[in-house]
This record gives structure tokens, C-alpha cells and sequence, in this order.
């Protein structure tokens, strides 16, 4: 069965003149326990489909279902954020300066009713690699790779059973990045999780996905298995583009 | 010749826990040309940027035989006299466009202030004629919406565009970047980087790309510093990246996904103290 299935889905923001098509017809869907991505240039609206699904885009028209459940509107349920959690580009924006580690995790445990919050705190720590002695730490207190671990802990906390992962490493080290991805390539085998991960960079979408959708302008022009990417087979002038240009990366030097 | 030259460059921060040193001791000299500064966010590259042109505050101490632009070390300028050195002479792009334009104004706005600052009897017509101008410079496709914006409507890879575009109103002799396109995709990546490489060409500026990212620095510069924990542990020209000798400098390579070689985990960097400690190499 399919974990998310999207149909015809438009997204705009604005109204008049200043109206902008984020999301034009878009239409893909993602297995249980597969690992999607969408890339494509900033702007080309890989990140607002991730944000209609959580329900933080509210202008948006066709069909989204996650399990099989059609979404509406942008009101979830408290079901649908402890089955689907999102972890943001910026982990310096997206923990909240004034709360601890501690108070983040259990915040969000509480929220999400569970019981035995002091162990599950223990436990997700030690699940993203950090242990117990950064539970009483504040985000200032944290690398940046340190405090992504925190905000994964903190989409893991409702047992979720996809992760949408916006750009999750894309503002981190090249060193931390592959801390990080390794760490979300153990989590989903050990949680069995769904991931619909965002990037810009293929050589890292092609390590995580197993499928990928090309986004231009709002538009969804090509999607292609990891093999494909690694072959370099690419249909659309445009993936070709960006092919180009992130093997040329590679060559440099 | 030098248009920059750095010497032994301290930058030390009072913690309860003692005086933490976040660059110790660097050397380096710059011409017209693109030197690249490379290393893991807390090795120091942001904090040497910042240090040139003295935006590190108190209780930040700076210590240094001498930074100096031009035979003049910035570090004996007043802080009106260095006011006058940040944008028109030195300008820095930074690395996050969420933190550095302003919120409340719009992107037009904030373009044509920066124009009218460093341009005083320049007309409100002018003003905007050369913000678009740059907006196009850095391939904003539809600039008059973007004049129009605000901050938060914009992608953060466009927001980067803007502030590069801002900074390079005033014409400046030493663009700072800093991280300037780690938030942007491959092929904006290069767009951008060719304009700075054409300003760098075209106007003799010279050019400080701090970056964590390897390839891109080697791709762009001509020069390449590497930095671990607050020193220059290596110092390569940038083709020649890929024979790097610093174990440091192999674990940041290897640890880049790569599409021709599928593997289930990455490379993680094993780190050696000894590193921290090793004889200082200098880019002179």
C-alpha cells in the first residue's frame, strides 16, 4: 500500500499580481518503508509539498492521502502528526532557544501522550546519538549537527511512521552530513520509517532514496529509481542540467 | 600585489570555563584573487572573516600583529574610520539570509537604502533602476515582484541572491563570503559564483570564499586554506585539492556521498588531537 499518494496537487501563495503557482499538477506516490526525493532548484517547490502535507501551506487544491486517508484543508488531526513528523533545513531556527534538550523532548512526548517520558527522553537521545549528558543543554549549548540530532529526537518522539526531511543536512558540515546520514539510514532501517527527504544535492539524494522526482518551477518533469541517477540517465533537459552540474563538482581538482 | 595581509591572528572569547581560543595564531596574505578558507563549522573561518573586518564584540578579543588593507592595519582605525571601511571598501555576505536582511522591510527597499548609503545624491529613480540591475545580475527572474517582497516570501536560496546583490552595490575592493551559497542548489550554485567570479575578474576585487564545501572552494578559488580548530593546517593550491596530504583535509573529502560509488554508509571523519597542536602553516 502506498504511504502517501499525491494527485493533481496545486499550491500558490498570494492573490492578484503577487500570486505565485508553488505546486503546479503535481502527482507522485510513495510506498511504505521507501525512501523518496524531491529535488530541484530553491524556488521549484520541493519543500512546499512537504509543507501542504503537514498542513503548513493552507492554499492548495487536488488530492493528498497518507495511508490511504485523504488530507483536507490544513487542519490535521493529533493521529496525523504522530504519524507523520517533519524535520526542518535549519536546525538553529527550528528549536526553540529558551528550552532545553529536556524540556523540548518531553514537551513533545507529553504531546503526544506518551507515558514514561523520563525514559523515552533517555531513549531517544541514544537513539540519535547524542546520550544523556546533552538532556539539559540549550540549542546554543549544540553544534549544528548536535542540534539536528535533537530536532530528528524530537520527530521521532510520537513513533512516527514517515519523516518528511527537509533538507536536513544541507545546512551542516560535510563531515556532520555524513554523521547524520548514516544516522537517518540506521532510523529507518531500526523504525521502519518512510522517508520523503528534500534536497538539492543528488550525490546526497541518491545515497538515501530509492526514488526521486525532478521539480522545475513547480512542475514534477521527471521521476527516476536511484539507478537511474547513478547511471546518469536522465529524460529531461533539466535533470541533465543538474546532473551536469553536480558531476562537474566532483571532477573539479 | 597585497591587498590583504593577516598576521598572526588571534580571536579569544572569555567562557566560565576559561578563555576559549576560536582562531590561534593565522597567517595568510591576499592579492586580487580568490582564496578560499575551508573547515567545519567552530574551526575558525567564520571568526577570521568577522575579525578583518572587526565585527567581533565585546567580550570577543582580538589580538593580531596586524590586519591590514592596503598597508593600513585595520586594527588601529577608530570605529567611525572602520565604518567607513565596512561595504564601500570590505564587504562581507553572511551566511544565513534569514538573519540578515530585515524582516520588516521590503527586499526593494533595503536594496535601494544600500544604494543611497554609499551613493548620498543619488535619486530615488536611480536607486531603484540599479537594485533591479542587480537583482537581474544575480538571475532573479521576475525582479519587480521580488522589489516588492519581503524577506519571508522569498526562498532562502533567493534571499542569498539579494544579499549578494546588496553587498556588491557598493563596488567594494575585498568581498568576504561567507557561506555564501551553502543554501543554494548546484546549478544557482554556479550562477552565483560566476557572477563573484566576474566581479573579481572585471573590477580587480579580491575575494575571501569561506566554505565548508571542498569541491565547490576548489572549483572557484586559486588558492584554498584549510582550517581545523582555529589554525591553518594545510595550505594547497586549489586544483590540486584532491592530493591533499592533511589527514584532515582527506576525511572532508571522503566524506561527500558521491553518485559513481553507492555505498550503504559514509565515511565518518575520525578526528586526532594531535591535529590541533601541529606547526602552523601560513598562506603567505
Amino acid at each position: 500500500m502506498s504511504m502517501i499518494e499525491i494527485e493533481n496537487l496545486n499550491i500558490w501563495f498570494g492573490e492578484g499580481v503577487d500570486r505565485v503557482d508553488a505546486v503546479r499538477d503535481a502527482a507522485f506516490s510513495v510506498a511504505r518503508g521507501e525512501s523518496f526525493g524531491l529535488v530541484g532548484e530553491s524556488g521549484s517547490g520541493k519543500s512546499t509539498i512537504l509543507r501542504a502535507i503537514t498542513g503548513l501551506a493552507p492554499t492548495w487544491s487536488g488530492t493528498i492521502r497518507v495511508e490511504g486517508e485523504p488530507l483536507q484543508g490544513h487542519r490535521r488531526s493529533r493521529a496525523f502528526y504522530k504519524r507523520v513528523q517533519m524535520v526542518f533545513q535549519d536546525p538553529y531556527a527550528s528549536l526553540h532557544p529558551r528550552q532545553s534538550v529536556d524540556q523540548v523532548l518531553s514537551e513533545t512526548l507529553h504531546l503526544q501522550g506518551m507515558k514514561d517520558i523520563n525514559k523515552r527522553v533517555e531513549k531517544l537521545l541514544q537513539d540519535v546519538g547524542l546520550g544523556n549528558r546533552f538532556r539539559f543543554r540549550y540549542p546554543h549549548q549544540l553544534s549544528g549537527g548536535q542540534r539536528q540530532r535533537v530536532a530528528i529526537a524530537r520527530a521521532l518522539a510520537g513513533e512516527p511512521d514517515i519523516l518528511l526531511l527537509d533538507e536536513p543536512t544541507s545546512a551542516l558540515d560535510v563531515s556532520v552530513q555524513a554523521e547524520i546520514l548514516n544516522l537517518l539510514t540506521d532510523l529507518r532501517e531500526e523504525h521502519k520509517l518512510t522517508y520523503v527527504m528534500v534536497s538539492h544535492d543528488l550525490p546526497v539524494v541518491a545515497h538515501m532514496c530509492d526514488r526521486l522526482a525532478v521539480m522545475q518551477q513547480g512542475e514534477i518533469v521527471e521521476v527516476m529509481t536511484q539507478d537511474d541517477l547513478r547511471q546518469l540517465r536522465a529524460r529531461h533537459p533539466y535533470t541533465r542540467t543538474l546532473l551536469d552540474a553536480s558531476i562537474s563538482h566532483h571532477d573539479a581538482g | 600585489m597585497t591587498l590583504l595581509s593577516v598576521k598572526d591572528l588571534w580571536v579569544r572569547f572569555p567562557t566560565r570555563q576559561g578563555i576559549f581560543d576560536a582562531v590561534r595564531g593565522i597567517s595568510f596574505d591576499l592579492g586580487k584573487e580568490r582564496l578560499g578558507i575551508v573547515g567545519e563549522s567552530g574551526s575558525g573561518k567564520s571568526m577570521t572573516g568577522r575579525a578583518i573586518l572587526r565585527l567581533i564584540r565585546e567580550p570577543g578579543i582580538v589580538e593580531a600583529t596586524h590586519v591590514s588593507l592596503n598597508g593600513q592595519n585595520l586594527l588601529d582605525l577608530t570605529e567611525k574610520q572602520m565604518r567607513s571601511v565596512r561595504g564601500k571598501q570590505i564587504t562581507m555576505v553572511m551566511q544565513d539570509p534569514k538573519f540578515s536582511l530585515n524582516p520588516v522591510m521590503t527586499v526593494g527597499e533595503q536594496l535601494m537604502e544600500s544604494y543611497r548609503l554609499h551613493n548620498p545624491g543619488g535619486s530615488r529613480v536611480e536607486a531603484r533602476q540599479k537594485s533591479v540591475e542587480m537583482l537581474e545580475a544575480v538571475s532573479i527572474r521576475d525582479a519587480d515582484r521580488v522589489m516588492r517582497a519581503y524577506p519571508h516570501e522569498v526562498s532562502g536560496g533567493m534571499g542569498q541572491r539579494i544579499m549578494i546583490a546588496m553587498m556588491l552595490i557598493p563596488d567594494p575592493q575585498l568581498l568576504i563570503a561567507d557561506e555564501p551559497t551553502s543554501a543554494l542548489d548546484v546549478s544557482v550554485q554556479r550562477q552565483v559564483l560566476a557572477i563573484m567570479d566576474g566581479l573579481v575578474r572585471e573590477r580587480g576585487m579580491g575575494l575571501i570564499f569561506i566554505s565548508h564545501d571542498l569541491n565547490l572552494v576548489s572549483e572557484f578559488c586559486d588558492r584554498v586554506l584549510i582550517m581545523y580548530a582555529g589554525r591553518i593546517v594545510e595550505v594547497c593550491e586549489a586544483g590540486k585539492l584532491h592530493e591533499a596530504q592533511h589527514p584532515y583535509t582527506q576525511g572532508l573529502l571522503n566524506s561527500l556521498p558521491r553518485l559513481d560509488q553507492p555505498r550503504k554508509y559514509l565515511d565518518v571523519l575520525q578526528r586526532d588531537d594531535a591535529w590541533k597542536d601541529a606547526p602552523l602553516e601560513t598562506g603567505q
